[in-house]
């Protein structure tokens, strides 16, 4: 593979992506990227590679390829020195700490911080989400599904990430939810400049908020295009929003 | 009924300490979901440290007790490091294995150190009693293993909840996965977790031997530890507070019960294994523990 000098507005740029578990080998080379400020959506069915996609992105299994956050080389990178560097990821399900408070999820979310806006940060989510300042002092796992959603993301936000990854935030969820999150999102983007990488099943509601797509099948890039685009082709219609 | 008062005190004294060596296994317990066999080993390491420090070295005892946890604590982050992060941490067996030896090499190690012969262990507290009515005595020693108990378990609180490191600590306990993905590096945080424990610890067998009636030798902790653990697991294994109520627990159950059902001393030890049957058979999670619930 040669070597393609990185425009500077792109934040992740990844080329022949290959990651799995253990002898089995998930993804097939992967090329993508996000720019800055962009929402880009990864759709694809069940085991096509989603999860796994955005786990080789942020050092949590063992990945080959080239894998370029602002130019720089991360593909060796584990995870708790990736958030460093701003990429926070939201795993699938429940990212949170179920044993800690909801305030305490907050704070370990700010965990590589030692600026004194904490507090502020916090507050901050609090009126994003007023439900959790409701709940700062229960234990976060007793907060119901699309709490604890609105809780990891909040969470991750806290490390004031230029990049984050959001594994499937609507599994699980009631579709009112669901569309609440998601249009919280777009404006957190849009207010913050926050740059996502989201994967997900909900294809309609995800293209909705997202600037492009990469539509994912056998770990492998089937198809990829703005979002407006794939929202109207036929095969992903049928494939995903069932229509 | 003077004779009953006299074992509720002698009870809460060997509570205290079990519930010393159970709050060691409990910091354990939180973080890796394992139980360390070779905690009280750890431990008896200590008191030799303190004793070598306070007979050899002619350290006031107090001085020597907080120079042996701290000596301890740096050797159990070693033993961490070395001997336990390499093992992948979800599969237990290996790592059960690994205390079981540190287990037996410490024990050894003690054995060929400072041989087998019991030693005098300096008092840590004013000998006599503060306390006595009639025939009823209540010693410094029972009042100072208490006091120890009570400033352990409000450390290790203040530690864990005003602090960044027992942040991290707690939420490494709680989800590996999502304090990875925060940035906190899960191996200096447990490593962190095995040194307080180990200082826990060694203060646990500093109290326990300065009882007038006992004396420090290398298998002092052998079945010491067996009433911890249970204390430990009485208390639910992931409760600090758990721990001391199952230690005293224990403790009490060693001095009043086996002596009043005419359990023969010997015996004793089965008595705590019993109670602890008992309570796990009706409530799994222990007294205090932390219950599996999550709302899905």
């Amino acid at each position: 593979m040669s070597e393609t000098s990185t425009s500077p507005e792109l934040v992740l740029e990844v080329k022949g992506l290959e990651g799995g578990y253990g002898q089995i080998q998930v993804l097939h080379g992967l090329d993508f990227h996000v720019a800055d400020g962009e929402i880009v959506i990864i759709l694809g069915a069940n085991g096509a590679g989603k999860t796994t996609t955005l786990r080789a992105v942020s050092g949590m299994i063992s990945r080959k390829g080239s894998i370029k956050l602002r130019g720089e080389d991360i593909s060796s990178a584990k995870a708790p020195d990736l958030v460093r560097q701003g990429v926070a990821h939201v795993p699938q399900g429940r990212g949170t700490l179920p044993e800690l408070s909801v305030e305490d999820n907050l704070r370990v979310g700010a965990y590589i911080r030692d600026d004194n806006e904490i507090d502020k940060d916090i507050e901050q989510w609090f009126d994003v989400y007023p439900v959790l300042r409701e709940r700062k002092n229960q234990r976060a796992g007793s907060l119901s599904g699309g709490e604890q959603q609105m809780l990891a993301v909040s969470r991750a936000l806290m490390s004031r990430p230029s990049l984050l990854l959001l594994d499937e935030p609507s599994l699980g969820l009631a579709p009112i939810i669901v569309a609440e999150l998601f249009e919280r999102f777009a404006e957190i983007n849009k207010e913050t400049g926050t740059t996502m990488l989201v994967v997900e099943q909900n294809a309609q509601l995800a293209l909705g908020i997202g600037d492009r797509g990469y539509v994912l099948e056998s770990g492998a890039i089937f198809t990829e295009g703005p979002a407006d685009e794939l929202i109207n082709d036929d095969a992903i219609r049928k494939a995903y929003l069932g229509v | 009924m003077e004779l009953f008062l006299n074992r509720i005190s002698d009870g809460l004294s060997n509570g205290a300490t079990y519930a010393l060596i159970a709050m060691a296994l409990v910091m354990i317990f939180k973080a890796t979901t394992l139980i360390n066999f070779a905690q009280g080993e750890f431990a008896m390491f200590g008191g030799f440290i303190a004793l070598v420090l306070a007979t050899e070295r002619g350290l006031p005892m107090w001085i020597a007790v907080v120079g042996a946890m701290a000596i301890t604590a740096v050797l159990a982050a070693g033993f961490e490091r070395t001997l336990i992060r390499p093992f992948d941490p979800s599969d237990h067996l290996p790592l059960v294995i690994i205390t079981l030896g540190l287990f037996l090499g410490i024990n050894a190690l003690a054995g060929i150190i400072w041989r087998f012969d019991p030693r005098a262990f300096p008092e840590l507290f004013p000998s006599g009693n503060a306390l006595t009515w009639n025939t009823v005595t209540l010693s410094w020693y029972t009042i100072g293993t208490i006091v120890t108990v009570a400033v352990v378990a409000g450390g290790l609180t203040l530690l864990l909840n005003t602090t960044k490191i027992g942040l991290a600590f707690r939420a490494v306990s709680s989800n590996l996965e999502s304090s990875e993905l925060a940035g906190i590096k899960v191996g200096p945080t447990l490593q962190f977790g095995w040194a307080i424990a180990a200082a826990v610890g060694t203060l646990g067998v500093c109290v326990f031997v300065a009882s007038p009636f006992r004396q420090l030798e290398p298998n002092v902790m052998v079945t010491g530890l067996i009433f911890a653990v249970s204390a430990a697991a009485l208390g639910g294994l992931d409760s600090l507070g758990g721990a001391i109520a199952g230690g005293l627990a224990i403790g009490l159950v060693q001095s009043i019960g086996v002596p009043y059902l005419g359990i023969p001393s010997e015996l004793s030890l089965l008595a705590a294994v019993a109670v602890l049957m008992l309570v796990l058979l009706f409530k799994p999670s222990g007294l205090f523990g932390t219950p599996q619930v999550e709302r899905v």
